[in-house]
């Protein structure tokens, strides 16, 4: 549909805040630990589209959700990720990009036998 | 004509604001009102607008100026009785920072949007009324802050509240639903101002706050909302009216304004979610639950509201049943949000009392001791550990309501709610399908949002560090932020209170 507005070139003016070269050589990733509500929402973290998955999950995630009870008991093997909508069985050594993760995507996963504080989801 | 012969208040009011307007002779009128047409809104004759109240320029000077006087009369007296002292506990305040750095400022924006309006629209009666309501924005800015500045002499967290709105994260949630309805054409804020949220919401705002002041001893605060409560009425008629008019001039106007309906009460919503945590969790004393407050003001008055417009073949706005159902969630998910992001807000939290606790359980029974108890019961054990809880990293937001995205699934209340939509090769999330929808229907205009997390990312906001960003909002750490308890507000109130005491004997 077209655009509604004042000026009849609006939409070709429109300056997109969030394309990727604005954000110095990172994209944004989402990622979500599903069933640990007590982290409100997903995180957004700037990261380099080169950074192997396997950094994502040593370095960064223990970062931010190693304070959770749960999170030590976590057996990575067992995870299940879901990336945009499709599931996943990343590649720990390939690059977030060949794993297909690009800008905003987002990640959620899965850690079956856990879920939350006293199986609350929590 | 007999010059002393005193006229009729009709006469007289049609004279004070009718025949102001000339015909444009060397310009087209469509250069004089060039936003008049864009929207597609039909007008065919401008006079045929009623005008709910018949207030003269001359009257309504007369009747601000007396409120103004009652109001600062209060106020004087509030101040030199240290009123301050007279509310129910410290952390009552946290609502009144919130209050002054979310509300007061949309005041403001309102007050210039309407003086857009009142400009640019063709018709001489829309525009008298929607001066007035400009003047009256003006003047609840102002007023509410100067009866809040008096806790600015106290207590943290006001200094710098204008600063504050343009910049906080969670300020711009209220601020950025103003701004969309500046940027809209003329038409658009009035249904998004005057009637979503002046008529079908405002309740939800303004008793909440007022009550819950008069409930906690804040007798400056409840000044303040009689003094702009009969300015209130006026905007709710006028809203109504707007709606009544524009359906009637064209029936082709009728699924516009329905659009318009369904986004602007889904976006009011949203940004109600902040009164609604502040009435469940941040007022000492409580006045009731959200979750009542929506169903005497949405279901029961919006309900009446919606049956009398059927008429004109408007419907309930979209997603009103998801707002209802989750009307049993919003407050504390917000509230779970501020305590574990505590360290980056302009208030203090707490976790709730053992007392409110059972409150919550007894007001929200389907929803609270299942999903939301045992967060505050892992927190409270991690406080006892010495490991208060903190989110360290930022979280992902909404594209629309700029709110992280902390609403789950009407389905699942345990699954967070998720929509993306894809616009000239980027993704864009949201937290439900009434963002998503507004999204869809204008990705030029959302696709230029100013998310706080990712203009952090992209190096707007003061540096990359907690503490930068902090400083660039202005918000003084170790003061402003963190928990109630250990706050300098709270020493300073428990050293009031106990030299009350040794006074007292």
């Amino acid at each position: 549909m077209a655009v509604i507005a004042l000026d009849k070139d609006y939409a070709d003016k429109v300056e997109i805040r969030d394309r990727i070269e604005n954000f110095h050589g990172n994209q944004v990733v989402y990622v979500h630990w599903e069933d640990h509500l007590s982290f409100c929402a997903a995180l957004a973290f700037p990261l380099p589209p080169s950074m192997p998955f396997g950094a994502l999950v040593k370095d960064v995630l223990p970062v931010y959700y190693g304070m959770h009870p749960d999170f030590p008991q976590i057996d990575w093997s067992a995870v299940r990720w879901v990336v945009d909508g499709t599931p996943l069985i990343p590649a720990l050594d390939k690059s977030l990009q060949e794993n297909g993760i690009g800008h905003k995507s987002s990640i959620r996963f899965w850690t079956p036998g856990l879920d939350g504080y006293n199986h609350s989801r929590a | 004509m007999n010059a002393n012969v005193k006229l009729g208040l009709k006469q007289r009011y049609s004279l004070l604001t009718r025949g102001l307007d000339w015909e444009t002779t060397y310009q087209p009128k469509e250069k004089i009102f060039p936003y008049a047409e864009f929207e597609g809104i039909k007008i065919h004759d401008w006079s045929k607008w009623e005008d709910p109240f018949r207030l003269t320029m001359e009257s309504y000077w007369k009747y601000q100026a007396e409120k103004e006087r009652k109001l600062y009369a209060v106020l004087d007296s509030f101040a030199q009785n240290n009123g301050q002292l007279g509310i129910s506990e410290a952390r009552y305040v946290n609502a009144l920072k919130l209050f002054l750095t979310g509300i007061s400022p949309c005041e403001y924006q309102a007050h210039r949007g309407f003086n857009h309006v009142g400009r640019h629209l063709p018709g001489v009666g829309p525009r008298v009324a929607a001066q007035m309501q400009s003047l009256d924005e003006l003047r609840h800015a102002q007023t509410q802050i100067h009866t809040l500045s008096h806790y600015n002499k106290f207590f943290d967290g006001f200094h710098e509240f204008t600063h504050m709105h343009d910049r906080v994260w969670y300020l711009s949630v209220p601020k950025s639903f103003f701004e969309d309805a500046r940027t809209a054409g003329p038409f658009e804020y009035f249904i998004a101002i005057g009637f979503a949220f002046e008529y079908v919401l405002t309740n939800l705002l303004f008793v909440p706050f007022m009550s819950g002041a008069a409930y906690n001893g804040d007798l400056a605060t409840v000044t303040f909302g009689f003094s702009a409560q009969s300015d209130e009425s006026r905007h709710m008629t006028l809203g109504i009216e707007v709606i009544k008019f524009l359906l009637e001039q064209d029936p082709d106007n009728l699924p516009i304004v329905q659009k318009w309906v369904d986004k602007w009460f889904w976006r009011g919503h949203r940004v109600l979610g902040l009164v609604a945590m502040m009435m469940d969790y941040m007022l000492p004393k409580k006045i009731m639950s959200w979750r009542e407050a929506w169903e005497i003001y949405f279901t029961e008055a919006g309900g009446s509201l919606f049956g009398d417009l059927a008429r004109y073949g408007l419907k309930v706005p979209k997603y009103a049943d998801i707002a209802s159902a989750e009307a049993d969630h919003i407050s504390h998910q917000n509230w779970c949000t501020f305590y574990q992001y505590s360290q980056a807000a302009g208030f203090h939290t707490q976790l709730p009392t053992a007392e409110e606790m059972d409150w919550l359980s007894e007001k929200y029974p389907t929803t609270f001791d299942k999903y939301y108890r045992p967060r505050y019961e892992m927190w409270a054990q991690m406080e006892k550990d010495g490991k208060r809880f903190y989110n360290n990293a930022l979280p992902q937001l909404c594209n629309v309501c700029q709110i992280p995205m902390v609403y789950t699934e009407n389905t699942d209340p345990s699954a967070v709610s998720g929509r993306v939509s894809e616009y000239k090769g980027d993704k864009y999330h949201f937290c439900s399908d009434g963002c998503k929808d507004i999204f869809d229907d204008e990705p030029e205009k959302y696709s230029q949002a100013w998310l706080p997390v990712h203009q952090i990312f992209q190096g707007n906001c003061g540096g990359p560090e907690l503490e930068d960003v902090l400083k660039w909002y202005r918000l003084n750490i170790g003061a402003d932020n963190l928990d109630q308890a250990g706050s300098p507000d709270q020493k300073m109130w428990d050293q009031w209170m106990a030299d009350r005491a040794g006074v007292g004997g």
